[in-house]
């Protein structure tokens, strides 16, 4: 299959790398005006929040169980980084944590984008999957997570399948969707070019597609974080949403907070890097 | 059956087009069109919205199949879309993953034409349209008027038997507009095309025509048929707006919209 313009590594590595310097030229540029300003409420925001917060704790306006000192939130981030609590010290849970999400992101994408793209060509492909996924995907994870511990057990194999049919409902419907999106006018110039089925769908819907799928992407692992951590509330003995179970059980709230936050944080990252990566590999996003 | 001739690049035998929806009443795209052009003429549609010559390029292209009735192109029946008919879409057919040259080297590609061919072919057409040096830029830096000459160029690089045109300029501003028809009459004389293009200008329909067909909705049918040679006059002179306000160039674009707006001659 010769190579399409979009996938040509040349031209694919030149894209990216001058996307990447775009992109990062346009954090140190100057003209970022609006944006500016609301990036700079909101630091605000949250550092009032921050202060409220420290007002409440010092004042003890509530019980410590209920919430506690942000500075024993922090001193207990600094313990955790090194030694071990609930099987593992900070660093392990969030390894642990990651690896579950990253693997079963990966399987989704691998299985998902092509179903998703087939089921966007194909009648067939569109009757025959589309009822059981549509069944399946409003369905809250954690509610058929009994079942999947029925089939495959409290092991590290039935959290993944757990993730990845979380990821792999939004990754698919979005694939699907994205070959939909392509315009009619763009796929009968393909073939007005000369191009048999094959090739149009190679160069023409699969790259048109590519921005719907890169939202999936970004709903998909958003979606998976969530569901990960309440998996390892309830069959872990690893992992940040295990840490945070455990000390709910021993009453120790500042490790909860503390955990808590970590998990906000890297759910934030993750998306900021999905973005990232939509903007070298789609850059012509919002742009028809 | 029409007898086809030879040099008869594009032939159109008594085709029509009719679309039933359920629920709703049948629709006469076209009815019973027959013409033959040949090889070289630039074949202008001239018809308001509704009169079916947006179908008949698209029967013609292969994008709409014929109810009844069947249409040539270099005696070859047309079924499918194909390399031989180009299209200039009106506006939204290129690739915004591409840049402008590997847009052009798009149908290029498709035939496993090597890559050095490729970029000479494009360098070449991006000159004849005007925008060497243009290459490496991606398509949404670049104007509606700009964009529709990669769109041509596209066309163009393919070599095709017959450029086919949904409109080509009807998104553009006035200005640009006319600029565009001098471009489109300038390549016309230069690669010596086969082009059919749909519009509703009249003024446009009647500048570029050597053969201007006007059509009539309901049931879409051609009412008048005129040979015509403004273009050649803008080739040897240069000056659009000269050809433009002649008395015969006012009285045949007088003649053309009054049969639209009558629907008779």
């Amino acid at each position: 299959m010769s190579k399409s313009g979009y996938l040509d590594l040349s031209f694919f590595s030149q894209l990216a790398r001058s996307n990447f310097l775009k992109v990062k030229s346009s954090f140190l540029r100057k003209e970022r005006d609006q944006n500016d300003k609301t990036k700079l409420i909101s630091f605000v925001t949250i550092i009032g929040i921050i202060v409220v917060w420290w007002l409440i704790a010092e004042f003890k306006v509530v019980p410590p169980l209920f919430l506690p000192h942000p500075v024993s939130v922090i001193e207990k981030f600094i313990l955790v980084s090194t030694q071990e609590i609930s099987g593992g010290n900070l660093l392990q849970h969030t390894v642990a944590s990651l690896t579950r999400v990253l693997s079963a992101f990966a399987f989704a994408c691998l299985l998902g984008i092509p179903i998703g793209l087939a089921m966007g060509a194909n009648k067939i492909a569109r009757g025959v999957l589309d009822p059981p996924i549509e069944f399946y995907r409003p369905i809250p994870p954690l509610a058929y997570l009994p079942l999947i511990i029925i089939w495959f057990g409290i092991g590290e194999f039935a959290k993944i399948i757990l993730i990845f049919l979380a990821i792999f409902a939004p990754i698919t419907m979005n694939a699907r969707a994205g070959v939909a999106s392509v315009s009619p006018d763009r796929i009968n110039a393909g073939y007005s070019l000369g191009g048999t089925r094959l090739q149009v769908f190679w160069h023409i819907i699969f790259p048109g597609a590519l921005p719907e799928i890169f939202t999936g992407m970004r709903i998909g692992i958003g979606f998976g974080w969530t569901t990960l951590v309440a998996a390892e509330m309830v069959a872990a003995a690893s992992g940040l949403g295990h840490m945070v179970l455990d000390a709910a059980n021993f009453l120790v709230t500042d490790v909860v907070v503390m955990g808590i936050i970590v998990i906000g944080l890297i759910a934030y990252v993750l998306d900021l890097l999905m973005r990232y990566l939509e903007l070298i590999f789609v850059p012509w996003k919002g742009k028809t | 059956m029409i007898n086809t001739m030879t040099n008869d690049e594009l032939v159109i035998d008594n085709l029509s087009v009719t679309f039933e929806r359920r629920g709703n009443p049948t629709v006469h795209a076209l009815q019973e069109i027959s013409m033959s052009i040949r090889a070289g003429e630039l074949v202008v549609v001239l018809g308001a919205s509704g009169c079916g010559k947006t179908t008949l390029l698209n029967v013609i292209a292969g994008f709409q199949p014929a109810t009844h009735g069947y249409v040539f192109v270099n005696d070859q029946k047309v079924t499918n879309p194909g390399a031989d008919r180009g299209v200039v879409f009106q506006k939204n057919a290129l690739m915004p993953w591409l840049n402008v040259s590997k847009n052009i080297e798009l149908g290029l590609k498709f035939q496993h034409i090597p890559k050095s061919k490729r970029q000479e072919i494009s360098n070449k057409t991006l000159e004849l349209v005007g925008l060497g040096g243009f290459g490496n830029r991606p398509i949404y830096e670049l104007s509606g008027g700009m964009q529709q000459r990669v769109g041509l160029a596209r066309a163009l690089a393919s070599d095709p038997s017959i450029l086919l045109m949904d409109e080509p300029l009807g998104a553009l501003d006035a200005l640009t507009r006319e600029g565009m028809q001098e471009l489109i009459l300038r390549i016309w004389k230069r690669t010596e095309k086969t082009i059919f293009l749909i519009t509703h200008s009249v003024e446009e329909a009647v500048f570029m025509a050597t053969r201007l067909i006007i059509m009539t909705p309901s049931p879409g049918r051609v009412t008048k048929s005129f040979d015509l040679n403004f273009c050649e006059d803008f080739i040897t002179c240069g000056d659009a707006r000269k050809v433009k306000s002649t008395n015969e160039f006012i009285a045949v674009r007088e003649q053309a919209l009054s049969i639209i707006m009558n629907g008779n001659p």
